[in-house]
C-alpha cells in the first residue's frame, strides 16, 4: 500500500504531462483543404477524443505554428480553448500550400533525491534537462517526446515549401501531395524519422465518421524500405493517419492510439516511459473524384 | 500590309476556309443544356468546360462564375468545380481572358471558339475527352464526358446529363 500510493499519483502527473502518451486520438479538422481564391480563411478544431472527428473529451490547447506557403511563419487567429474543443482560425493571403502545426518536444521523467521520488518538471527541454535535476539525484529516469501533429490547406496551386525537413521526428514528405487526394486513386507519402527515410514504421489510417457506423474501417500499413507507404482510399473524406516506429501492440502504447490501460503496465515503468517517443499525426482530406 | 492580313485571317476563319496564316485555327462549336429546376432555391451554376488528351495539359476552354462579384469572391467556390479544378482550374488566373465569363441561366447556350489563336491552343490529332462538369449552390454537380477523335478536318460529339447538365454536344472543324 504505501508503495502503490505514489505510483497511482505519478501515473495521474504523467498523463497531465504527456498527453499523447496515454490519451485518445489527437487531431486537427480543418473546415477546407482545397481553396480556390485568393483570400480565404479556414478554421480549424482541435481535439482529443476517441470517436473521428467528434469532440466529445478534451481540447487540444496548444498553439499551433502555422507556415505559410513562402516559407514564412503566418499567424493562428482567434484561438479558444472550450471544453471539448479549441478553435482557430488562419488567414489565407499566398497562394499554395499551407501547414498548421502542433509540435510537441519535451522530456518527462523522474529522479530520487533525499528518498523521495519526483517527477521533472513539465515542459521541460532537453536543454533544459541538466538544470532541473538537482546535484545528488539518482536513479533518474527520463524519456524524450516529439510528437508531430499537422496538417495542410492549399489556396491555388499545391506546392511543396512547406515540406522542407526539420530532421527531427517523423515527418512527412510527399510523393503525392497530401492536398490532392481522390477516392478510389493510391496515394504515395514518404516518412522520414530525424530527416532520414525511416523503413518498417507503421502507418494506421482510420476515415471519420466513426460514430455512425460499427467497424472501425482503419487501414494498417507499413513503409517499405524507402520510408514509402501507398494508401488507396476506399472513399472520399477525411481521413487520421498516425504513424509510428512501433505497433500499438508492443508494449506500451503508441502516441495517439486509442486509450491505453495504465493498470495493465508493467510496475516498473511507474509511469514513465522509457526511451525516446516520437510520433506523426495528419489530418487528411480525400475528394469525391 | 499587317493590319490587311489580319482582316483576310478573321474572314477566313469565319468561313470556315484555310490560308496559310490560319493553318492552325479550329472552329469549336459547343453547345451545353443548363436544366430548369423546381427547386427552393436556384443558383445558376458554376460550368466549365474542357479537353483533355492523353499525355497533354488539359485545356480549359470556358469557365462561367460569379465574375461580378466584390473583390473576386466569386473564385471562392471556383473548387467546388472539383474535377476541372484539380485538372486545370487551380493553376489558372482569374479572371482568365477569353476563357471565363458570367454564370448562365437555364436554357441551351451556344458557343463558338476558336482554337490556335487567344487562349486556346490548337487542336493536334489523337483522341480527346471534351469533359463538361456543373456544380450548383445548394445543389448538385455533374459531369457529362465525350470522347471524340480529331484526325484534322471535323469531329463531333453528343451526351446527357441526368441532373445538372442536359444535353452536350460538341462539334469541331477545321
Amino acid at each position: 500500500m504505501k508503495l502503490r500510493t505514489p505510483i497511482l499519483a505519478m501515473a495521474a502527473v504523467v498523463a497531465l504531462a504527456a498527453p499523447a502518451a496515454w490519451a485518445h486520438r489527437m487531431w486537427l479538422l480543418p473546415s477546407s483543404t482545397v481553396i480556390s481564391g485568393s483570400d480565404n480563411w479556414v478554421t480549424v478544431d482541435a481535439a482529443v477524443s476517441n470517436d473521428l472527428f467528434f469532440f466529445d473529451h478534451r481540447p487540444m490547447a496548444a498553439i499551433p505554428t502555422v507556415t505559410q506557403p513562402d516559407g514564412s511563419e503566418g499567424k493562428v487567429e482567434h484561438h479558444a480553448v472550450g471544453q471539448f474543443r479549441a478553435t482557430f482560425d488562419v488567414h489565407l493571403t499566398q497562394q499554395g500550400t499551407y501547414r498548421i502545426a502542433v509540435v510537441n518536444e519535451g522530456v518527462f521523467g523522474r529522479y530520487v533525491l533525499n528518498g523521495e521520488t519526483k517527477m521533472i518538471p513539465r515542459g521541460t527541454t532537453k536543454a533544459q534537462l541538466a538544470t532541473v535535476i538537482p546535484a545528488g539525484a539518482t536513479d533518474v529516469q527520463t524519456s524524450e517526446a516529439l510528437t508531430r501533429n499537422e496538417i495542410f490547406v492549399t489556396q491555388g496551386a499545391p506546392t511543396t515549401t512547406v515540406f522542407t525537413p526539420a530532421g527531427r521526428g517523423i515527418e512527412l514528405v510527399p510523393v503525392t501531395h497530401p492536398n490532392d487526394l481522390v477516392a478510389g486513386e493510391a496515394a504515395t507519402f514518404q516518412f522520414l524519422l530525424d530527416g532520414k527515410p525511416a523503413a518498417g514504421l507503421y502507418v494506421t489510417a482510420i476515415p471519420g465518421g466513426i460514430r455512425y457506423r460499427d467497424k472501425l474501417k482503419q487501414m494498417d500499413l507499413r513503409t517499405d524500405a524507402q520510408g514509402k507507404v501507398k494508401i488507396t482510399w476506399p472513399e472520399p473524406g477525411m481521413y487520421w493517419l498516425n504513424v509510428t516506429p512501433n505497433a500499438p501492440q508492443e508494449g506500451r502504447p503508441a502516441p495517439g492510439a486509442a486509450a491505453a490501460a495504465p493498470q495493465g503496465q508493467a510496475p516498473a515503468m511507474g509511469g514513465v516511459p522509457s526511451g525516446r517517443r516520437v510520433s506523426y499525426t495528419t489530418t487528411l482530406e480525400v475528394l469525391a473524384p | 500590309m499587317q493590319f490587311r492580313l489580319t482582316g483576310w485571317t478573321t474572314a477566313a476563319i469565319g468561313a470556315g476556309a484555310l490560308l496559310p496564316g490560319t493553318a492552325g485555327a479550329q472552329t469549336i462549336d459547343l453547345s451545353i443544356e443548363l436544366p430548369r429546376m423546381t427547386v427552393a432555391e436556384y443558383h445558376r451554376p458554376y460550368v466549365a468546360a474542357w479537353l483533355e488528351k492523353e499525355g497533354a495539359a488539359p485545356q480549359t476552354l470556358s469557365v462561367w462564375y460569379d465574375v461580378d462579384k466584390r473583390g473576386g469572391e466569386g473564385t471562392k467556390w471556383l473548387r467546388d468545380v472539383r474535377q476541372w479544378w484539380r485538372a486545370a482550374g487551380r493553376s489558372m488566373r482569374f479572371p482568365a481572358d477569353g476563357i471565363s465569363g458570367a454564370t448562365r441561366a437555364p436554357g441551351v447556350h451556344k458557343l463558338r471558339l476558336v482554337a490556335g489563336r487567344g487562349a486556346i491552343a490548337a487542336i493536334t490529332p489523337g483522341s480527346y475527352v471534351l469533359v463538361v462538369e456543373a456544380a450548383r449552390e445548394v445543389g448538385g454537380r455533374e459531369l457529362v464526358r465525350l470522347p471524340f477523335r480529331w484526325t484534322g478536318t471535323s469531329a463531333t460529339a453528343v451526351g446527357k446529363g441526368s441532373a445538372e447538365l442536359g444535353t452536350v454536344s460538341v462539334s469541331i472543324k477545321r
